[in-house]
């Protein structure tokens, strides 16, 4: 039992808090909107050999473990840096796990994407990163295929200035099977709910930055009871949901049985609390906090988009609830 | 990270389960109902087992086991629903005694702590000082060798079946508040000391305990004259590491889902299949792997060697806040059956639902209000300005 990061860990979370300070700064961000993708930062951030990490050394990969990405990937959502890390790395990964080429992604060449959605007639709608992605990996019915194809480069305006994007899949060829699917997503579940976290640190920091410095009624706003105890709900939550994430991301990691179970249940508290971290921050911010100036929208706006890629919220407590109670009119006989 | 427990560990879990199989009946759990929260023949059987004692340090006359082992022992019991409370105030007393305590107490006082031949309450709150502890104004004055002890003590749950009470006590006025406290541990078989119940709107009655010219020696003092307050921030530290709290929603969930599972509406539909109380149950159920996450949290850090604060209050924040949530959304889910008590032997589950939706308001007030835990997350993790 370790609860917090290791030594090694540690050094890899200080390693890339440098990375993306210097590299994806906040100016970063907002230029590369909406389009929502910097394909110079994803150079440089494949240079790090962050996108591959995740990968057997045997490959060309990192050989680092699902634990030792999430720590990268925490970072990566607390400087929402415009490069699709999270989506290539799952991808990725199942592409290696099916034992399809995955020479041009393992250092970050091309990128690698995975509609989070079932195809429907051969397309996928709003694909996370499908405006960037070079390689698509869709389910398709039993079947999950793969579609080489460089991408639009751009895709629909969005919430979150998101590179989402519909890909056409008639020309994929089918790689794995759905068994193997469930895999992936539950890895993008375990991996966003470290992002959102991440997400949620950095938005509940501006915000008690913001109302130590704010004056009004000639203090400080900070020192006002109603706002510190709705920041410390945000930081009581946010702790909570970090403890959970990175248990989900071990219990993948070492293939606990309830790894799927902990996966889906991190991603719903993650987006849930990073959504609360950035509505009270937005609101203490006063009106400032509504405005484009302030940073703190850019982080609203992705709180809100993350996890709607997946589909409705519902949608997952319904899938939660089919695995732990049976489905609807199962009349409860536990599956 | 690394979230999983060593084999001794899984091994002492699976030793609770049976235990707890094999000791605790459904008879214990109901007979919580005449308000006292407790079970002595399992407080006997444990401390039998040297569980009582388990937190404490071998050399201290305890069972020295780890911090996980004792999580995992608090953890079983709540999800077993044992009555724990008059337990784990115990262990809460006996620890501020080996920290804080003269020879005396630990020499004739914890030992019977820790063998469950006696049980001990917490003296702090009075009926004019709540959240502000340090404002006690129950008196002791020095007599010779004795001290002189008068006031009042409000919420001494517990106290009409404890053999002690450790008592905050004010022994200097002229002093800023906090620093004219000092603690006694006082048998409650001492003449002047009145109990009297104070029934409440759970099941569970608490306690009034008046002090008229009640005469001690001064070996029965804990911790240095004036340096209460040192010894109430160890109380608070071990009541909110020791005495648990962490789970206090499972046993409302499998009542939730059991009647999900048999009650049919009107209409001939269960509730199970409804996909608004399933997402309600789901949600319930994520909040418990948060206190889950947050119970293993501060075991480790115990385990460590690192003494944990502001983790505390953030744990009891969400487990209580979040308790209190459930039994309102099962008690809703449940309609006018809800409404049934443990009274009527129809009562679903004895009324399991409705006995906790009474019992829950109190838990996000004792020990430290939300209120206080959020001043204390905002001032020592965000570093807030203090406000009072």
């Amino acid at each position: 039992m370790r609860t917090r990061l290791t030594d090694d860990e540690t050094a890899v979370k200080e390693v890339f808090d440098g990375f993306f300070a210097n590299e994806s700064p906040i100016a970063i961000v907002r230029a590369a909107e909406p389009q929502g993708h910097d394909s110079e930062l994803w150079s440089k951030l494949a240079a790090t050999g962050a996108p591959g990490m995740a990968l057997p050394e045997s490959v060309g990969g990192g050989g680092a473990s699902l634990r030792d990405l999430a720590v990268v990937v925490e970072s990566w959502g607390a400087h929402l840096a415009p490069v699709p890390l999270v989506e290539h790395a799952v991808a990725t990964r199942f592409l290696h796990t099916c034992g399809s080429d995955i020479d041009s992604l393992v250092a970050g060449e091309q990128i690698a994407t995975l509609a989070l959605r079932d195809s429907v007639a051969g397309a996928a709608r709003l694909v996370p990163a499908g405006a960037v992605a070079d390689v698509v990996v869709a389910r398709a019915g039993n079947d999950v295929v793969r579609l080489n194809e460089p991408g639009p480069g751009t895709g629909p305006r969005n919430t979150g200035d998101l590179p989402i994007a519909d890909r056409e899949l008639s020309s994929a060829e089918t790689v794995g099977s759905a068994d193997e699917w469930t895999r992936a997503l539950d890895e993008w579940r375990a991996l966003m709910s470290v992002a959102y976290c991440g997400l949620g640190r950095q938005a509940l920091a501006l915000g008690v930055d913001y109302v130590k410095d704010r004056i009004q009624f000639d203090v400080p706003v900070g020192t006002f009871q109603a706002i510190q105890h709705g920041l410390a709900d945000a930081a009581t939550k946010l702790e909570g949901a970090h403890l959970l994430a990175h248990r989900a991301v071990w219990a993948l990691d070492t293939d606990q049985p309830d790894a799927s179970r902990l996966a889906g249940m991190a991603l719903l508290f993650g987006a849930e609390t990073a959504r609360f971290c950035t509505d009270r921050s937005l609101q203490y911010h006063g009106g400032y906090g509504f405005s484009e100036e302030y940073d703190i929208q850019l982080y609203h706006r992705r709180a809100s988009a993350w996890l709607l890629q997946l589909g409705e919220p519902s949608l997952e407590y319904a899938r939660l609830a089919d695995d732990e109670i049976g489905p609807i009119g199962s009349s409860g006989e536990a599956a | 990270m690394d979230f999983s427990f060593p084999p001794e560990v899984e091994a002492f879990r699976t030793e609770v389960r049976e235990f707890l199989a094999a000791n605790l009946t459904d008879e214990m759990i109901a007979a919580t109902h005449d308000g006292t929260i407790h079970a002595p023949e399992l407080h006997a059987a444990m401390a039998a087992r040297g569980w009582i004692a388990g937190p404490v340090p071998e050399e201290l006359g305890g069972a020295g086991r780890s911090a996980l082992e004792s999580l995992v022992l608090n953890e079983e019991m709540q999800l077993a629903a044992a009555p724990v409370d008059a337990m784990a105030v115990s262990i809460v007393v006996a620890s501020i005694l080996l920290e804080h305590g003269s020879p005396h107490l630990k020499d004739s006082v914890v030992p019977r702590l820790l063998d469950g031949s006696a049980l001990g309450c917490f003296g702090y709150s009075e009926p004019e000082s709540g959240s502000d502890v340090a404002a006690a104004q129950t008196k002791a004055v020095r007599d010779g060798d004795e001290w002189v002890i008068n006031g009042a003590k409000m919420w001494t749950t517990l106290a009409h079946i404890s053999d002690y009470v450790i008592l905050l006590t004010r022994t200097d006025p002229d002093v800023a508040k906090h620093k004219g406290l000092t603690f006694f541990l006082v048998p409650l078989d001492t003449p002047g000391i009145e109990i009297q119940p104070v029934p409440t709107m759970a099941v569970e009655r608490s306690n009034a305990t008046f002090y008229d010219d009640v005469r001690l020696g001064d070996e029965w003092r804990v911790g240095d004259v004036n340096g209460g307050w040192a010894v109430m921030k160890t109380a608070l530290k071990y009541e909110r590491g020791i005495a648990g709290g962490q789970f206090p929603s499972p046993t409302v969930i499998d009542a939730a889902l059991d009647w999900a599972q048999t009650a049919e509406r009107a209409d001939g539909s269960r509730p199970i299949d409804d996909p608004t109380v399933r997402e309600k149950l789901m949600r319930s159920l994520i909040d418990v792997e948060v206190c889950r996450g947050f119970a293993y949290h501060t075991a480790s850090l115990a385990e460590e060697g690192v003494m944990f604060g502001v983790e505390g209050s953030m744990t009891k924040l969400f487990a209580s806040e979040s308790y209190k949530r459930h039994c309102r959304e099962f008690q809703d889910m449940m309609g006018v059956d809800g409404l049934i008590t443990h009274h009527n032997d129809d009562a679903h589950l004895g009324g399991r639902i409705e006995e906790n939706l009474r019992h829950s308001p109190v838990t996000t007030i004792y020990g430290g209000t939300s209120e206080i835990s959020r001043n204390l997350v905002a001032e020592g993790h965000l570093g807030l300005p203090r406000t009072r």
